[in-house]
Formats: C-alpha cells, structure tokens, sequence
C-alpha cells in the first residue's frame, strides 16, 4: 500500500469520518480519495485547496507559519484538512457526531507522511 | 553583528524554507547593510514569489539603494498580490511624487487612505503635497513626512536612499512603539470588543470586502496586520457557505486556523461579516472558538448600533 493510500484509510476507519482525500492544493485535484457515496470529492477538492491556501496566505499576514490543521465548521458536519508536504493537502469530510480530536490526530500524522 | 541578526541569521540557516528571510533582510536594511539585505530579500522571493510581504521587502531594500524602478515593479507586484497593501500604495505614491508626478501620487494615497482611514500619516502626505501644489506650483520634496520609527525627524530631500526611507517609515509595517501608540490606538473602537478576554488585542472585525471595521492584530514582529490579514480574507465567508453547501452541512460556523505558532479561529458575525479571534498556540483551540464566538456576538450588537 502505499503512502497516499495508507493515509486515506487510516483517516476514514475513524467514526464518523464520511470520506477522505488527497488534494493537490495549488489547482484543486483530487489526487486519490475513498469516499462514502454522496460526497461530491471533486467539489472538495476544489473548493478545500482553495480555502486552505487563502487560510495559508491569512496565516502569513499574521506573520504566522502555514497551518498544521484547518477545521471548517458547518451545520451539520465538518471540513477537516491538514497540509502535507509537496502541496498535498489530506482532506476529511466528517458528520457532526465524528470524533474530531481523533480524527486531527490521525490527520496530522498521515499528511505528514504523504509522498 | 547584532544578537537579532545573529540569532535570525541561525534561524534561517536551520529553516531555509521559512519566512525568518523577511525579518533578518528588514534587520540588515534598517542596520544600513542594502546588499546582504538584497541578497537575503532576493532567496526569500526565490522561494515565495507569490508572497506579497517579500516584493514589500525587495521594494523597501531597492528603494533604499536607490533603484527607484526596481523597487516600483516590487511595489507593483506587491499591489497585484494584495490590492490593499498601503505600504506598497504609498511607497509607488512617494516614487510618482520624486519623479513630479503629483497627482499620480495624491491618487496612491487616496486609494491607501481608503484601505486605512485611520492611518494619519496618509492624512498628513495628502495634506501636505496638497499645500504644496496649491502654494508653489509644484511639490517642494520635504512635503513628505519625515522618519516615524523612533529616529530623528528626516526630512525628504535630494538623496533618494534617504528619501525612501523617510517615506517608507511612513507606510511600512511600524514599530513596536508605533503600534503601541499610533496605528493601534487609531484602530481602537470604543464598545467593540468591550469586555472580551484581552480587549480587542487580537480581535479583528472584518467586512465582506475585507476591511477591517474594528479590531487590532498584531503580528510576531510587532508590526500591524490587521489590514493585511482582512484583506486576505474578503469574501472567505461566501467561500466557505459554498463549500460546506456543496458537501451538504448547512451553512458554515467557524473556522479553526491550527498553526504551529498560533491559533487562529473565524467566525460569523453577521451575513456580511467575520470575526477573527487570534492566540498564542499555548491558548487550546476551543478557547479560542469560544473566544471568537462571544467577539461575534459582542460584534452583532455593535454592528446593530451603528445602525
């Protein structure tokens, strides 16, 4: 298996985890995913590798180094994103009874390991 | 060499990749050492070509050297990455000024004073090459403020270097002292942040099109952020309503921003505008929401007033 793929299962076996994806953030593609059905990976590619790198740009006018993790909040569910190296970025779409701190904790150690 | 530029120096050499270069540059550039601050400006924007900050750094340096068309196309760049950058706006002002172009360099300044309406040393530039239009005909070169970071008033005369410099203390990110005292008192907002964890140290008010309606942030160096950090973030609430939308969870709450050297949180005010909360990364992430969320709500029924 490799690094690419290791993460994404490791991130989706936590509860509540809907799906998981590996994005290119500089033009928003999907570079792997594993995705329960109805989530739209394309659009969370395209819409996350935005987000976070706009968050980046945020990050460094507050004088501030590039964040280790973005969590955006909604109604009823979460965004979570954690940059890796090679402008990867690890994507999780989770609801809103997912374990969040386990989920961060895993997604930062699998972006950290992406290649 | 002085400890800050040593201990810069060693923290650059160890993270070559990190944002250290815009400091330790700036350090040799005020130490009066242009081509090591050139050359380290240079690495840096290697590296962050997309970095506005670094073309505001070159801008600095080259104006300082005297390459005034270099240090326009830097400025020039800075302005194409970050519209709103009033130090690059007032830096291209001060250059149209020097080559006689008044109205060119009133127009700069009225565009800086728009993003920051607060600063009054634009105030005080638009004032004064006004005055001086309307007295002698053309603009007398000590019309431009002199030195505002803690060293004796300079007035602008025929030496470009100096020139550059009395203007940019002008417009660049101030000092310690001068966000004490100067452009954070003027971002003070009476009944804002009222109340809140800190005040509004931290707190930063945020319109749809990214102009801070109240708030202070101060970056790690000590200069002020706060408008550039808004204007990254116009339209980021639009952005972040269509993403949760099209991934079906509703509309957006927050936003946690996790970096290694702070927490940063956004929240929804108002359908217009956000609330940034802003620690030290010793503050938990959920303290930091919760901060935020109650600056949102103290920030609704400010906005409501003003009504």
């Amino acid at each position: 298996m490799n690094p690419t793929q290791a993460a994404l299962d490791r991130v989706t076996r936590v509860p509540g985890v809907r799906g998981a994806l590996v994005v290119a953030a500089t033009d928003g593609l999907v570079v792997a995913e594993q995705l329960m059905d109805g989530v739209d990976g394309q659009a969370a590619a395209a819409l996350t590798g935005s987000l976070v790198g706009r968050l980046g740009r945020t990050a460094e006018g507050a004088g501030l180094r590039p964040p280790a993790f973005v969590h955006l909040r909604g109604e009823a569910g979460s965004v979570l994103a954690a940059p890796g190296p090679d402008d990867l970025v690890l994507v999780a779409v989770v609801g809103p009874d997912a374990n969040l701190g386990l989920a961060r904790l895993e997604m930062i150690e699998a972006a950290g390991r992406l290649a | 060499v002085t400890d800050d530029i040593r201990t810069l120096t060693t923290r650059l050499a160890e993270e070559p990749g990190s944002l250290a270069f815009l400091e330790l540059a700036e350090a040799l550039r005020r130490r009066g050492q242009l081509e090591a601050a050139y050359k380290v400006a240079r690495g840096g924007l290697a590296r962050y070509p997309g970095l506005a900050d670094a073309h505001d750094l070159m801008a600095r340096i080259q104006s300082d050297q005297g390459d005034l068309a270099a240090a326009f196309d830097a400025w020039s760049s800075a302005l194409q990455l970050d519209p709103m950058r009033t130090s690059a706006l007032k830096g291209i002002a001060f250059l149209y000024f020097r080559a006689g172009d008044q109205a060119a360099a009133l127009d700069h300044l009225q565009r800086a004073m728009e993003v920051d309406p607060d600063d009054p040393t634009i105030r005080q530039a638009i004032g004064r090459i006004s005055a001086g239009r309307a007295g002698a005909g053309h603009g007398a070169p000590e019309a431009l403020p002199g030195r505002s970071d803690g060293g004796s008033t300079q007035p602008v005369g025929d030496d470009a270097a100096h020139s550059a410099t009395a203007v940019m203390r002008t417009s660049a990110a101030p000092s310690g002292a001068a966000v004490a005292g100067g452009t954070a008192a003027a971002g003070r907002t009476p009944g804002l942040f009222d109340g809140l964890d800190g005040g509004e140290r931290g707190l930063l008010l945020i319109d749809a099109n990214g102009l801070r309606l109240g708030g202070e942030l101060v970056s790690a160096d000590g200069g002020d952020a706060g408008d550039r950090v808004a204007a990254q973030l116009a339209g980021v609430s639009r952005e972040a309503a269509r993403a949760t939308r099209l991934l079906g969870l509703g509309s957006w709450h927050a936003i946690a921003i996790e970096c290694p050297d702070g927490h940063l949180v956004l929240a929804q005010s108002t359908a217009d505008t956000v609330l940034l909360a802003s620690r030290d990364p010793s503050v938990p992430m959920g303290r930091v929401g919760l901060l935020a969320e109650r600056a949102a709500r103290a920030a609704r029924t400010w906005l409501e007033s003003q009504s």
